[in-house]
């Protein structure tokens, strides 16, 4: 008899392969988490057809910031939704009660929103680019952005939602309290509208959230480095957008590990 | 006989409550162990406090020879050789029953295997059905696969056979004595009397936060000594005694009658009679 127990790492990756089963069998978590960006991206889109400055359309604004929403839905919402739901039913008591680490649990959720993020990131930018006049960069320095922005922001939001996940107190009041606080940011972090259209009060409330920093970052891969100086501050404030993720990813941590509930009670 | 858990002195009080009040108790190596109580006697927390959910405030527990509040690498060893099947959950309902057991297969150091299991549960034939298709009783067994794939030492039952058909509770009464003959020993929760008087070795009862007995089943509350209860039709009416002396009785009734005597039964208080004289409802004919 071996008495070795398995690793967190090998738990944590047979839990992300369960993750992602789970996730493609449930049709409401592939329509609301894959499918309604998609939607949404159709209708602001077409709708909004207006050039907002020299070669940049609202589309091409707007797919940046819904790339950038991306990161959140994926991560914060599906995950402060998820969790809940998992407390609720059940399913976190029975884990606690076998041999998993806690770290597999995190590790499977972590493929999970990397998984899904991909997939969402891919069918977004597949659309920007067929239909809203949404160019690749052409520039090194911009993938790299790209995918700073997409690392950094995929981990702060997911850190976030498990942070979030001690909020809702039932399974059913999960998304009715998660889904308005990420749509509301998306308006205050200029996703549905020009940031620098917005009120000044709603521009300082979205500064402090990563969001609005994110579709800041997307903005500054996807659209001409012309744009830059119609951004509050006249330019891109890389290094700024990455110190808040950083700062959120410090405080979202010790958050998260202190008020992590397995159990409803 | 080896102890496999160890409580002396137990207490937990939520607030002003005192859920457990001082609590003592040995369970051995290899048996099943009941404990019976009404709502609110404490039962759950006692459990939850031994399947390391919950802390104790005060007391000395040992679980397999640990304190289940241990925390870290050593209390996943413990996990590693512990079995818990909780109320149902319908968190498998996306997976089939062999994804699910298989999957809580690999975080364990020495998992049966899992056809294995399924075969063990009597779900062999719905080992490709989604959980979320399967009958409340089948559900149960998939739990109970869960519990048990990881071959514990000690397996904790939480109301195993609610919503059980009795046709399947008897199919899986033999799959719990099966898995006690194997070794395991088991601490089952439940309201029902009759599996608690089919399965267990012992059973305690407990109410208000303590135990008031622990017995075998056949010698709870004086069962054996207690007076029979004698029924029969007599002038239109249902008659009934008790009796220390059942036989004595029936001889001068059956005399009476000379020969046949309507609608007549005689029995020992069961072990429902006993349990509800015990937490204070109404029992019938419990010796004093």
């Amino acid at each position: 008899m071996s008495n070795q127990l398995p690793g967190a790492i090998t738990i944590g990756i047979q839990r992300g392969n369960l993750e992602i089963k789970q996730f493609f069998r449930q049709r409401e978590s592939v329509v609301f988490t894959l499918l309604f960006p998609l939607i949404l991206l159709a209708i602001f889109g077409s709708v909004f057809e207006n050039t907002i400055a020299p070669g940049v359309t609202f589309s091409q604004y707007f797919v940046a910031g819904m790339i950038a929403s991306a990161l959140v839905n994926t991560g914060f919402q599906q995950i402060a939704i998820y969790i809940p739901i998992e407390r609720d039913n059940g399913a976190l008591k029975r884990l606690r009660g076998t041999p998993m680490p806690a770290t597999s649990y995190f590790i499977g959720k972590a493929i999970l929103v990397t998984f899904s993020m991909l997939i969402q990131v891919a069918l977004l930018l597949a659309a920007g680019i067929a239909f809203f006049g949404v160019n690749l960069p052409t520039v090194g320095s911009k993938w790299l952005i790209f995918f700073g922005i997409l690392i950094s922001g995929a981990i702060v939001s997911t850190i976030l939602g498990v942070a979030f996940s001690s909020v809702p107190k039932t399974a059913r009041g999960a998304s009715a309290i998660v889904s308005p606080v990420v749509i509301i940011l998306q308006f205050f972090s200029g996703v549905f509208f020009v940031f620098t259209d917005l009120p000044q009060w709603m521009q300082q409330i979205a500064a402090i959230f990563p969001l609005k920093w994110l579709t800041q970052g997307m903005r500054s891969v996807f659209l001409p480095d012309s744009f830059a100086t119609r951004e509050i501050v006249g330019n891109w404030e890389t290094g700024r957008t990455f110190a808040i993720i950083t700062i959120w990813l410090v405080v979202g941590t010790a958050l998260a590990i202190r008020t992590f509930k397995w159990d409803r009670d | 006989m080896k102890p496999v858990i160890e409580i002396s002195g137990l207490r937990k009080s939520y607030g002003a409550f005192q859920a457990v009040k001082g609590l003592s108790l040995t369970i051995n190596q290899g048996e099943i162990f009941a404990i019976l109580g009404p709502n609110g006697a404490g039962k759950t927390t006692t459990v939850e406090i031994l399947e390391g959910f919950r802390a104790a405030d005060s007391g000395k527990i040992s679980v397999l020879g640990v304190d289940p509040a241990i925390k870290g690498k050593a209390a996943l060893a413990w996990r590693n050789r512990i079995g818990i099947v909780l109320q149902s959950t319908q968190d498998t309902d996306d997976l089939s029953a062999l994804e699910a057991v298989t999957h809580f297969a690999s975080y364990y150091s020495n998992p049966r295997d899992p056809h294995e299991v399924l075969a063990l549960v009597g779900l062999s034939d719905k080992s490709n059905n989604r959980a979320r298709a399967l009958s409340g009783g089948q559900r149960r067994r998939l739990d109970v696969a869960l519990g048990i794939v990881g071959h514990p030492e000690l397996l904790f039952l939480d109301e195993p056979t609610t919503g059980f058909d009795p046709e399947a509770r008897r199919a899986f009464w033999q799959l719990i004595k099966q898995l006690r003959d194997e070794g395991t020993t088991i601490l089952l929760t439940t309201h029902y009397l009759d599996e608690a008087e089919e399965l267990a070795d012992r059973v305690a009862v407990m109410n208000n936060g303590e135990i008031i007995e622990i017995s075998t089943p056949a010698l709870l509350g004086g069962r054996d000594s207690a007076k029979a209860i004698i029924t029969w039709r007599e002038g239109g009416a249902i008659k009934s005694i008790e009796s220390d002396t059942p036989t004595q009785f029936l001889i001068s009734l059956a005399e009476r009658f000379g020969g046949e005597v309507p609608e007549l039964t005689i029995r020992r208080p069961s072990l429902e009679d006993v349990y509800l004289s015990m937490i204070g409802m109404s029992g019938i004919g419990v010796g004093e």
